[in-house]
């Protein structure tokens, strides 16, 4: 843990603390359809033509029913319109390699994959997907997804902030401004200087190199070198915490990370949107004291979890340094050089505590307590900054629960800004809550005591159970990292994982939905000296409580087994599995 | 009853109109975010950048040998040698990807015990001295350019020796190819492999 990684965290988290204000009002001026920005001279015209083509009325309100409605017809269409792409691909251009038809197994897996934000991948970019698979049918969920996430959010914050509403908003109008001022923008500039960096940008066939030592014994000596568009995916693919690699390696690649300032510019991109967010959040309930207090226990946690994986990769692997590894490397198993420890320590954090999910590292080779981090961090239900939205609508459904749990200790009715909670609130937020607990742990288990689940294994031990659940957590998550030592490219991998995938996204957002219709349609009382204060340490306290008990209650026991017990046999053992 | 039933027929026109908006939507969304704004960037970043957006590429004679971003094998004694990997049969640049083996694995302790065995021989090296961490363990992405600083110098004597030059020779060339921590401050030093070789071979 040497001087130079914090002066990188502690750079970061400056970073991040100096643009959430800018993001964060900006975003509130995306989002309110009469709101101007800068851009107006120029996208607006085009917002009006999609609006006009796509028969959407954007003064039209919609409550919360019609607004779910809307979402799932549009994810509906999104999930058929990639499966298509993908099952087509050997018809379709810009195949310069010639790559068949997808499976139809795998194309489902992939296509809920991205249409959830989750972008869990069974397959090697480089070595299945064409060109126009990658640009148009993964891409489009990158973008898609992320500005749905942000809507549902926003539709939520529509809800505290309403008084006696029938209305949440319109999805349309978010989906298109979403888009359209906030993240094309920023992906053609942030795309430009990856590309600066050396990510590639380029249409053609993979290149063969000649290597330049011909190896006894080898019939060839060249090299090929996978090619694509990869700088405008690997944008988005940060800024929309998607995560889903171009290439099998994903940020890990030169190609699509190739210097450690790069690395620092996509970490922040992991975390610009939600951490914007929690400022708007502030901005439209107006008591900003809110807004960073949410940020602060956000903050917090991705500082306790970057240090406890940092310390523990730094420590390294012991078994190895018996060997002879020089002990002040830290374990670099699966780690590239220009990151080092710290760099990828970081990454894993802050991509687990979001539900980006891109990686680079492999996490499947870190330390068992460097591992039980981003696992862990999945677990709490990835609202640590979180999704693009999904972290912020998260991290309210706790702030509901945190209220609640305070009334009762108090004895008083909750109130959360002005709006009494109530039981329809506190159930459609236990249902969120619960969901993705339950597919999680669910499928763990039976993929744990059957063949197939085994069978994809690539390591015995503790370390297997490990595997599983971390595709588990990330797949109901929609986070999408993965221990990828697992071979999940079978059917019955990939068809759980999808539906972990499903629910994890739409049975949460409808829950969601319900309770910013609730919360719309109430009045709103004038917040009294009794009333619970949800902007100062109390409540900063609070809530990291709730979030550490739920999550710590619900997979103690299941991460006991794993990552726990490995690290036990690790130190206090000679086994190996 | 029939109003109940007005009320499902409306709902069910909504629905239609709903994916057919969804429809549409989704089809110019598509052009615009797929179509448009890759080849935007594309002609932007062939415009300021071709290199980089071609892959930075390395040529010698007018053939391409390779990638100054992208890891190679080495074998000989006479070349540096780069990180092991796992990416296909090793540096497959069409197949990324680390071995994924945990931290308590057999095969992985096996591999880097073989390895360190194998790193100290062809270095010559005492049983005593600690080996580097990235010279006897697998990258990420199994096509990492780099190694530490302290692994390249480690190696420096054999590449002398084979080459016949000096050592102080074989340290200057590795110091021409060492990169520091961007702007000082991020990430770790390392030593570009590929071109350090290219750089002994008077390829460059």
């Amino acid at each position: 843990m040497d001087i130079f990684g914090w002066i990188q965290l502690a750079l970061f988290v400056a970073v991040l603390f100096g643009l959430t204000k800018p993001v964060g009002i900006y975003l509130a001026r995306v989002l309110d359809a009469k709101g101007a920005t800068f851009l107006d001279p120029a996208i607006r015209p085009v917002e009006r033509l999609i609006y006009r083509i796509s028969g959407i009325d954007p003064d039209r309100e919609q409550s919360w029913r019609q607004y779910a409605v809307s979402i799932i017809a549009f994810s509906l269409v999104g999930l058929l319109f990639t499966y298509a792409v993908l099952r087509l691909q050997n018809l379709l251009p810009l195949n310069p390699q010639g790559f068949g038809p997808v499976r139809p197994d795998l194309a489902f897996n992939t296509a809920a994959s991205f249409t959830t934000n989750t972008n869990w991948q069974s397959y090697g970019g480089e070595s299945t997907l064409s060109y126009f698979s990658q640009m148009v049918g993964l891409v489009f969920h990158n973008f898609v997804s992320a500005a749905m996430g942000i809507a549902v959010a926003v539709a939520l914050i529509r809800g505290i902030a309403g008084h006696s509403a029938k209305s949440i908003g319109n999805f349309w109008v978010d989906l298109v401004r979403i888009n359209l001022f906030l993240l094309l923008p920023i992906c053609v500039f942030y795309s430009v200087f990856l590309v600066s960096q050396g990510v590639v940008q380029n249409f053609q066939p993979y290149v063969t190199a000649e290597v330049v030592e011909r190896l006894e014994g080898t019939a060839d000596s060249s090299q090929t070198i996978a090619q694509g568009p990869v700088a405008s995916q690997a944008a988005i693919k940060m800024l929309g915490t998607n995560g889903g690699g171009y290439m099998n390696a994903n940020a890990a690649h030169p190609y699509e990370n190739p210097t450690p300032l790069s690395n620092f510019i996509q970490m922040l991109s992991i975390f610009l949107l939600p951490s914007g967010l929690t400022y708007t959040l502030g901005r439209m309930v107006k008591n900003q004291r809110h807004g960073w207090a949410v940020w602060l226990v956000m903050t917090l946690l991705v500082l306790a979890g970057t240090f406890a994986a940092w310390s523990s990769e730094a420590a390294g692997n012991p078994r190895m340094q018996t060997l002879g590894v020089s002990a002040a490397d830290g374990n670099m198993e699966g780690k590239e050089v220009r990151f080092g420890i710290f760099g990828s320590a970081l990454f894993a954090t802050i991509t687990t505590d979001a539900s980006c999910g891109a990686v680079n590292a492999m996490h499947d080779s870190f330390t068992p307590l460097g591992g039980l981090v981003p696992l862990l961090n999945m677990q709490l239900g990835e609202v640590i900054f979180g999704g693009a939205g999904a972290g912020l609508y998260g991290m309210l459904v706790f702030v509901v629960l945190t209220v609640f749990l305070a009334g009762l200790m108090i004895g008083r009715t909750p109130e959360y800004l002005g709006k009494k909670i109530e039981a329809y609130d506190v159930k459609a937020s236990a249902i969120a809550v619960l969901i993705p607990i339950l597919f999680t742990l669910g499928f763990a288990a039976l993929a744990a005591v059957s063949a197939w689940g085994v069978a994809g294994l690539n390591n015995a031990g503790p370390h297997g159970l490990s595997e599983m659940l971390y595709a588990y957590s990330s797949a109901a998550g929609n986070n999408g990292s993965a221990f990828a030592g697992l071979n999940a490219n079978t059917p019955w991998y990939n068809t759980t994982l999808g539906i972990a995938m499903l629910a994890g996204r739409f049975l949460i957002i409808v829950p969601v939905l319900a309770l910013a219709g609730d919360l719309a349609r109430k009045k709103r009382v004038e917040t009294s000296g009794g009333s619970f204060p949800v902007g100062g340490g109390t409540f900063v306290v609070l809530l990291t409580g709730t979030i550490l008990i739920v999550g710590a209650l619900t997979f103690l026991p299941a991460l006991s087994l794993g990552p726990v017990v490995e690290h036990f046999t690790l130190y206090g053992s000679v086994r190996l599995f | 009853m029939k109003k109940g039933k007005d009320k499902d027929q409306s709902m069910i026109m909504d629905l239609i109109a709903e994916l057919r908006t969804s429809l549409v939507a989704t089809l110019l969304l598509a052009v615009l975010l797929c179509g448009v704004y890759p080849v935007v960037v594309w002609g932007v970043a062939r415009g300021i950048f071709l290199h980089k957006a071609n892959g930075s590429l390395l040529y010698h004679d007018g053939r391409i040998v390779g990638s100054s971003l992208i890891g190679q094998e080495f074998k000989g004694p006479g070349y540096f040698h780069p990180r092991p990997s796992a990416a296909g049969e090793g540096y497959d640049a069409a197949a990324s990807g680390g071995s994924n083996l945990g931290p308590t694995s057999q095969k992985l302790i096996d591999a880097v015990a073989e390895r360190i065995s194998g790193y100290r021989t062809e270095n010559g090296l005492a049983e005593n001295v600690p080996v580097p961490a990235d010279a006897v363990t697998a990258s990420g992405s199994g096509l990492d350019p780099h190694i530490s600083i302290a692994n390249a110098a480690l190696q420096a004597r054999r590449v002398a020796s084979v080459r016949g030059l000096s050592e102080a020779a074989v340290h200057k060339k590795i110091e021409a190819r060492t990169e520091g921590r961007d702007m000082g401050i991020f990430g770790e030093p390392r030593v570009n492999v590929l071109l350090l070789n290219l750089d002994l071979d008077g390829k460059l």
